[in-house]
C-alpha cells in the first residue's frame, strides 16, 4: 500500500504529477485551482526529479508552452479553471490538430465570464465537443473524489500517449479544494531522453535520425484532401477511444427502476440521494460517467431497454442531459434536475426532484 | 459510525486547522473523512467554516446541509447554522461575543469559554484546541492517541515542537466544558 495522506484535490494533482514522471509545468493562477501550481512551488519537483514548474505570463503562454514541450516528446501539463481554459481553447485546438499528449486539469468555477469562483459542471459542452474550433475531441477524465484526482493524472499521460491525444481532467472547486484521504502512487523515473526516443521517435521534434524523415509538428494543412486525410485519421482515432477507453461506475443498478446519471461532485450528491430514495422503497440507482468523452453511451442504451426512466443531475443548465437522451434515443423518459452559480445541490432536493419529474409522473 | 460536523467561526480563529486535526485523527484510526471548506473572500477577515465528516463507511456526499455536530464561534455563524442542526444533534459554542445565544430546545447545547480560557494561558492562539477539547469531551470519538498522532501529520515538523502545548489546551478544553442544556 502506498502513502495515505489527507490532501486538497488540487495539491494531489501536483503530487501526483511529480510521482508519475512529468517533465514540465506551465501555469498561471486562478481561483480555486492556485494550489495545483502553490503546492509544485513548495515542493520543488525540479531539485527531486527534474520536474520544470513555470509560472507563464498567462493562459494563452502556458498553453503554447505545453505545445511545445508536448511537441518534443515530454510529458506535460497545465491546470486552470473556467475562464482560463478559454483562454486556452485556442491552443488546445492546435494540440489536437498536431496530435500532441499532453494534459489539461479544468477544476471548474460558475459561469459565463469571470462568474463565481464556487463549483459548478458549466464547462461540460466546452469539454466534451469542443471549446476550441474544429472537429476534435478531447479524453475527459471526471474524478468525484480526491483518491480519483490522485490516479487520473498518471491515467490521463498513459492515454494521452497511447492516442498521442490531449487528455483533460474536469473536475470541479468543490473537489479542488476539499480534503479526503488518498493513497499517493509510488514514484516512477522521468523518461530519460532514449526512452522518450523509443516512444515517441516516429513524430516528436526529438532531433533527426539519418533513418527516418524529419518529425513536424504542426495543424497547418493548406492541400484540402490532405488535410480531410488528416481528419479522417482523427475521426479514425476518436472512434477506437469510444471503443476502448469508456469509463463509468454503475452504483445499485441491477434492479433499479430508475436511474440517475451524474458525475463528479453532484455524483457523490447522488450517492446519498439513491440511498434516501432505496430508503422510502424506491429501487433507484447511480450511473456515474468517469469518461465524459468517450461517453457510456452503449450502457444507457442498454439500461434503457429495462429502466423506466433517467434523471441527469448536473452543477449546470443541462448539458449531459443531451448525451443522455441520444442514448436512450426516446425509449423512456430522460429528465434533468441541477443547481447553476456555483451551488451544489442537496441530495434531499435531488431525490424530491426524482419522485417528482419521474417516480410520481 | 457517522460523525458530520460544522466548525464555523471567523477568519483567523484556526476553523480550518481545527477541522483538519479532527479529520487527520479520523484518518490515524483508519477511518474515511472528508474536510470541505469555505473558500475564497469570506477567508480573508470575514466567517469562515468548514464540515469534516468522519466515518467507518465510504462517505458519499461531501457537502452537507444538515449537521450531527456545529461548533460555533461568533454571531453571524450561530445564526446560520443553528437551525441545521439535527434534532438531537450537538451545539457547542463560545460565549464571548455571542449576544443572543442558542434557542432550540431539541438538540443538546454545550458552551466553552475559549477566548477567555486561551487569553489565561498566555497564548491566543490555544483557542482552536481548547474549543476542539471541549468538542472531544461532548463526543469521545478519538482516544487521545489519536488526536496527538492528528496533531502530528497536520502540523509542519517545524511546529512540532507545540504539541504539548496543543495537548494541553485541550486538556484545558475537555475540563471546562459546560452543559448548558441537554434533550
Amino acid at each position: 500500500m502506498g502513502e495515505l495522506r489527507l490532501m486538497k484535490g488540487n495539491e494531489v494533482i501536483a503530487e501526483a504529477a511529480i510521482r508519475c514522471g512529468c517533465d514540465g509545468y506551465f501555469g498561471y493562477p486562478i481561483t480555486p485551482q492556485s494550489e495545483v501550481m502553490e503546492t509544485l512551488m513548495n515542493r520543488r519537483p525540479w531539485d527531486e526529479t527534474g520536474m520544470v514548474v513555470l509560472q507563464a505570463e498567462s493562459e494563452v503562454a502556458s498553453i503554447n508552452m505545453v505545445y511545445g514541450a508536448a511537441g518534443s516528446g515530454k510529458k506535460v501539463m497545465t491546470s486552470s479553471s473556467s475562464p482560463g481554459i478559454s483562454l486556452m481553447a485556442e491552443g488546445i485546438s492546435y494540440l489536437a490538430g498536431a496530435e500532441l499528449p499532453c494534459l489539461i486539469v479544468n477544476v471548474q468555477r460558475g459561469g459565463p465570464g469571470l462568474g463565481t469562483i464556487q463549483p459548478s459542471q458549466a464547462d461540460y459542452f466546452q469539454a466534451t465537443k469542443g471549446g476550441g474550433h474544429g472537429d476534435y475531441r478531447l479524453i475527459v477524465l471526471a474524478p468525484a473524489s480526491v483518491q480519483e484526482m490522485n490516479d487520473f493524472v498518471d491515467l490521463s499521460f498513459e492515454l494521452a500517449f497511447k492516442y498521442r491525444n490531449p487528455v483533460m481532467i474536469l473536475s470541479d472547486g468543490a473537489i479542488g479544494q476539499m480534503m479526503e484521504k488518498v493513497e499517493l502512487a509510488d514514484y516512477k523515473p522521468r523518461w530519460t531522453d532514449e526512452e522518450v526516443k523509443e516512444i515517441s521517435d516516429s513524430w516528436a521534434a526529438i532531433g533527426k535520425s539519418p533513418d527516418r524523415e524529419q518529425n513536424i509538428i504542426t495543424s497547418l494543412e493548406l492541400e484540402s484532401d490532405r488535410m480531410e486525410r488528416n481528419n479522417i485519421r482523427f475521426q479514425a482515432k476518436y472512434q477506437k477511444i469510444q471503443e476502448n477507453e469508456v469509463r463509468f461506475e454503475a452504483i445499485d443498478c441491477d434492479d433499479a427502476d430508475y436511474v440517475i446519471v451524474a458525475f463528479g461532485s453532484a455524483a457523490r450528491v447522488c450517492q446519498k440521494t439513491i440511498q434516501l430514495a432505496r430508503a422510502k422503497g424506491h429501487k433507484v440507482g447511480l450511473l456515474r460517467p468517469i469518461t465524459l468523452f468517450p461517453f457510456p453511451t452503449e450502457e444507457i442504451k442498454k439500461m434503457a431497454g429495462h429502466v423506466k426512466g433517467f434523471l441527469s443531475v448536473e452543477m449546470n443548465a443541462g448539458q449531459m442531459v443531451e448525451d443522455v437522451r441520444l442514448a436512450v434515443n426516446g425509449k423512456v423518459p430522460v429528465e434533468y434536475y441541477g443547481r447553476m452559480g456555483g451551488i451544489i445541490p442537496s441530495p434531499d432536493e435531488v431525490e424530491k426532484a426524482l419522485e417528482q419529474k419521474l417516480i410520481g409522473g | 459510525m457517522t460523525e458530520e460536523i460544522i466548525i464555523a467561526g471567523f477568519g483567523g480563529q484556526g476553523v480550518l486547522s481545527m477541522g483538519k486535526i479532527l479529520a487527520y485523527s479520523g484518518v490515524m484510526q483508519d477511518q474515511e473523512v472528508t474536510w470541505f471548506p469555505s473558500y475564497g473572500p469570506e477567508m480573508r477577515g470575514g466567517t469562515a467554516n468548514v464540515s469534516v465528516i468522519i466515518s467507518d463507511e465510504r462517505i458519499s456526499s461531501p457537502i452537507l446541509h444538515e449537521f450531527d455536530t456545529a461548533i460555533i464561534l461568533n454571531q453571524q455563524s450561530l445564526d446560520k447554522f443553528e437551525k441545521q442542526v439535527k434534532p438531537g444533534g450537538v451545539l457547542l459554542y463560545d460565549p464571548n461575543g455571542i449576544v443572543h445565544p442558542p434557542t432550540r430546545k431539541d438538540i443538546n447545547i454545550y458552551k466553552v469559554e475559549g477566548a477567555r480560557l486561551a487569553a489565561e494561558m498566555g497564548n491566543p492562539k490555544t483557542f482552536n484546541m481548547i474549543v476542539m477539547g471541549a468538542y472531544l469531551k461532548v463526543k469521545p470519538i478519538f482516544p487521545m492517541e489519536k488526536v496527538e498522532k492528528g496533531l502530528e501529520k497536520s502540523l509542519p515538523e517545524r511546529h512540532h515542537k507545540l504539541i504539548p502545548l496543543n495537548l494541553e489546551a485541550i486538556g484545558v478544553g475537555q475540563k471546562n466544558m459546560e452543559t448548558v442544556h441537554t434533550v
